[in-house]
């Protein structure tokens, strides 16, 4: 009977390796805890059935193997107990489902104190711009995206003035403070995704896409591109900052404000004029 | 379980239209089956070599094209993955290869192995092979359209093939070819490439609905007599509901692929918004990308079914006649893979929870997804309980289905993860997606055309494939695709993303460098182990045993054709008569262990058997 306990080592080799595994993931640094949980659940009632599956064609392998004297039973159906299997798988998956809906629940519905980081995505980069002490984002155009103007901010939006631009593909973030990230992208689809934050959302041009969590764990963190977006997609990384209020506030005022860029800008150009002209 | 038979009808008047040709009988009334109400089919009988191998209207020898065409693409698509595992296990032995072929390689080996091989095998060469023999049919319906159709398949295959020897190769978009980078500069072969990925799209669904359209017919129209829709095989349930899937998910691809080409060639922004690339604003502007993300998927998710169902319905025949056992529920079975079927058109968007569309849609797409979790536990329980009880035969044909059971339902259990939709948040884009559907599309359904292989070759080939080499496939495929699969979900539990060319310098990625060589070379032994089947064919069609009509003592009508292999025409003078579903194994009375779907009531009138 070699099949059955070749089956049998595959099911406990299993089990084995989730215990033993070396690979599991990384320590959480955000509110999502809850995926997490939920992911466990999942992996006990999900793995309870596959090993009992498993077990129970095991058993029958070794139990009803082949006799030329014997007879299979004959019994077409059994309404009663395909009903219990049906009502008690129903039951499980319902179980599995409702958690899973909470969670969504709440990724989908940003805290009011979040503060909004604007993530823009291209082939093959990240940069970021914050809100300025209005606390709002000017609205944006592709088509106004210049070297002085590195997020196409509509010129004549008031509010756009005095958006933080951070020119760098790392960006700060407040400890314990929600953060709902807005994604843009001027070309294709991408993806801003830090494993340790759990939480992901593709970048679609054409359209701002959002999603939030709340760093919980001062560090620096590695983002990936997490959809792929042409040739360079594996090399598109990007970096996180996670502070405390005085650290991040200390970054926050060296930061450049859209105005200031234009100015620079401004200066650089006139300057150049003069040059020119000389 | 009838549909046309009715019990309380007196049959006196017409008892002299029985015509099954059962001698001896007791009482005729009780073997009444109703006469077929159109003559018989017209065959046009081959003239020339070419005629009988090359355009042939036999859908057994359609089959078989279709089936050596398919296995063709598959074995290419081995190859790119081969090249791909290389990249990723072993870098330094892979110098030749830059990011752009790597991305190639995945676009095509996806491509390849979902439609060109997985589709075309279970449709067009098990479903072109089985279906009229076991509905009882002399061939399709439409055989010259059934021609047509694969050699439509063909120029398919060669357009996509091409691909590889244009200018600037073939696409590297990845398989779900999402616009806009799909037809940008950026994306490997954004010219001729993908031009021809899109033209060859386009000549598949074209082939593949003229096929389509012929097992449809044939199933609904070409029954012999008694053959009612509830006696027929699972394998001819799966493979039909499989087909009303294609038929109504396929055009959805055709449409995207049209579009897509449109937006190439003449601009068009049916999926293109304003784009800014290399600090030029482009031509295009309006268009959205996530709608080609909603007409693929309309397609793509069905068409996991389409390759799953054939396999469901297969696997449950061999199942039931190597375990000497009825299979277990039958009309639950039946209902099951039509309700599958049905559901699988209210899910698409499950692969999209984090597309950016409006995350309102992940509630009911997370909840019709956990649905179809229950008809398809259903099934995996009937296989058990079908194996419970039996009298099982541990050979080379049940082994491949007790593999499949072990990897479809640990690849089916994962889906529940990434079914969910909050679940799927951390896990989408990462290894454990791959590590899902290759186990629950990929090696699962491919544990069934194994099986199907040894168990249908006898019939196809009128030889016995060796059973110890079969083990030997067996084992080294089962254990090493499991040890490629199962390890990989814990990838995307550390957060490594998929389409990477390389990335292992993240601190927390380093030790997932050990699995990677570890899995490349579970990956080189699997593809190696395959080349047993291969050299297994040959020395059987050589020196192979002969085998006897029957040789698995199956009930289903593909094994009472009037030789082994099945001539054109398949049955002989007389189609057979059917008198019941084909799963009559071990009936208390009977001589046998099993009673053929031929077998009159009056012929086992002292068995207990069920009345079907």
């Amino acid at each position: 009977m070699h099949a059955g306990i070749i089956f049998l080592l595959v099911i406990v080799g299993s089990i084995l390796f989730h215990i033993f595994t070396p690979w599991y993931w990384t320590d959480i640094a955000s509110n999502w805890k809850g995926m997490d949980d939920t992911i466990t659940l999942t992996f006990w009632v999900g793995g309870g059935v596959f090993v009992a599956v498993c077990l129970f064609m095991i058993y029958c392998v070794f139990r009803y193997q082949h006799k030329e004297d014997r007879r299979a039973e004959y019994k077409p159906e059994d309404k009663k107990l395909e009903k219990i299997l049906t009502w008690a798988t129903t039951l499980g998956v319902a179980a599995l489902l409702a958690p899973g809906l909470i969670i969504w629940n709440q990724y989908v519905n940003v805290p009011k104190n979040a503060i909004e980081v604007d993530v823009m995505a291209w082939q093959w980069g990240w940069q970021y711009r914050l809100p300025g002490k209005d606390g709002k984002l000017g609205t944006t155009q592709v088509r106004n995206i210049a070297d002085n103007n590195p997020f196409g901010i509509n010129p004549d939006d008031p509010f756009g003035k005095d958006d933080i631009m951070v020119e760098s593909d790392v960006i700060n973030l407040e400890n314990n403070r929600p953060v709902k990230i807005l994604l843009r992208s001027v070309d294709v689809l991408h993806n801003w995704y830090v494993p340790q934050f759990r939480a992901k959302m593709d970048a679609v041009p054409g359209t701002v896409t959002f999603y939030w969590f709340e760093p919980n764990k001062v560090g620096e963190y590695e983002v990936l591109c997490a959809e792929y977006c042409g040739v360079g997609h594996y090399a598109m990384r990007g970096g996180v900052e996670v502070q405390d209020k005085a650290d991040y506030e200390a970054w926050l005022g060296e930061q450049e404000t859209f105005e200031q860029l234009s100015a620079r800008y401004e200066k650089l150009n006139v300057d150049g004029n003069k040059l020119a002209k000389k | 379980m009838s549909d046309e038979y009715d019990n309380n009808k007196s049959y006196q008047a017409q008892s002299s239209e029985v015509m099954d040709g059962s001698t001896g009988s007791v009482n005729p009334d009780i073997d009444y089956v109703r006469p077929s109400e159109v003559g018989e089919q017209e065959l046009y009988h081959p003239h020339s070599f070419i005629e009988k191998w090359v355009f042939c209207q036999d859908a057994k020898v359609i089959g078989v094209q279709y089936f050596l065409t398919a296995v063709f693409t598959g074995v290419v698509g081995l190859i790119l993955s081969w090249l791909m595992r290389l990249q990723l296990g072993f870098p330094e032995l892979a110098g030749f290869m830059t990011a752009e072929h790597y991305y190639q390689f995945v676009t095509m080996h996806g491509m390849i192995m979902v439609v060109y091989f997985l589709t075309a095998l279970f449709l067009g060469g098990f479903g072109n092979y089985l279906i009229p023999l076991m509905v009882g049919a002399r061939d399709m319906v439409f055989p010259y359209v059934n021609m047509l159709s694969f050699w439509m398949f063909f120029v398919a295959v060669a357009v996509l093939m091409a691909s590889f020897f244009v200018p600037g190769g073939p696409t590297g978009a990845g398989w779900t070819l999402y616009p806009p980078q799909t037809i940008l500069e950026g994306t490997p072969g954004a010219g001729m490439g993908i031009l021809l990925m899109l033209i060859s799209l386009s000549l598949f669904v074209i082939g593949f609905t003229m096929g389509g359209l012929n097992y449809m017919i044939t199933i609904l129209q070409a029954r012999t007599r008694g053959m009612t829709l509830m006696r027929m095989p699972l394998t001819v349930w799966g493979i039909f509901t499989a087909t009303v899937l294609a038929m109504l998910a396929f055009p959805a691809l055709l449409v995207s692929a049209i579009m897509m080409t449109l937006d190439k060639v003449l601009q068009t922004s049916f999926f293109m918004p304003t784009i800014l690339k290399a600090g030029e604003v482009l031509e295009y502007g309006g268009g959205s990308p996530i709608l080609f993300q909603h007409l693929f998927w309309f397609f793509g998710h069905p068409e996991v079914y389409i390759v799953a169902l054939p396999a469901f319905g297969i696997v449950s025949d061999l199942i039931s006649v190597h375990a000497r056992k009825n299979i277990f529920g039958y009309r639950m079975m039946v209902w099951a893979i039509v309700g599958i079927g049905a559901l699988s058109f209210f899910v698409w968007a499950h692969h999209m929870y984090v597309s950016g569309m409006n995350p309102w849609f992940g509630f009911f797409f997370a909840t019709t997804t956990l649905i179809i979790a229950v008809p398809t536990a259903m099934k995996v329980y009937n296989w058990i309980l079908t194996l419970w009880r039996g009298n099982i035969r541990i050979n080379v044909v049940m082994l491949w289905c007790l593999g499949f059971i072990v990897t479809f339902v640990n690849g089916g259990i994962t889906g529940i993860f990434l079914g969910n939709v909050s679940v799927d948040v951390p896990l989408s884009d990462t290894y454990f997606v791959i590590a899902h559907f290759h186990m629950v599309m990929g090696i699962a359904p491919l544990m069934v055309i194994m099986g199907a292989v040894y168990h249908w070759f006898p019939l196809v080939a009128g030889k016995m494939l060796d059973e110890g080499l079969g083990k030997w496939h067996f084992w080294i495929t089962f254990l090493g695709a499991y040890s490629i699969y199962f390890p990989m979900h814990y990838l995307g539990f550390i957060g490594v993303p998929r389409r990477y060319f390389e990335m292992y310098d993240s601190p927390y990625m380093t030790s997932a460098v050990g699995m990677n060589e570890f899995i490349s070379i579970a990956a080189f032994i699997v593809g190696a182990a395959q080349f047993i089947l291969i050299f297994n064919i040959i020395k059987t069609l050589k020196t192979g045993k002969k085998a006897e009509q029957n040789p698995w003592k199956a009930n289903s009508l593909e094994w009472y054709t009037s030789t082994v292999p099945p001539e054109h025409g398949n049955f002989g003078e007389r189609l057979p008569v059917v008198h019941r579903w084909p799963y009559d194994f071990s009936v208390p009375g009977a001589k046998e262990d099993y009673i053929p779907q031929t077998t009159a009531p009056s012929e086992v009138i002292h068995t207990e058997v069920e009345k079907t």
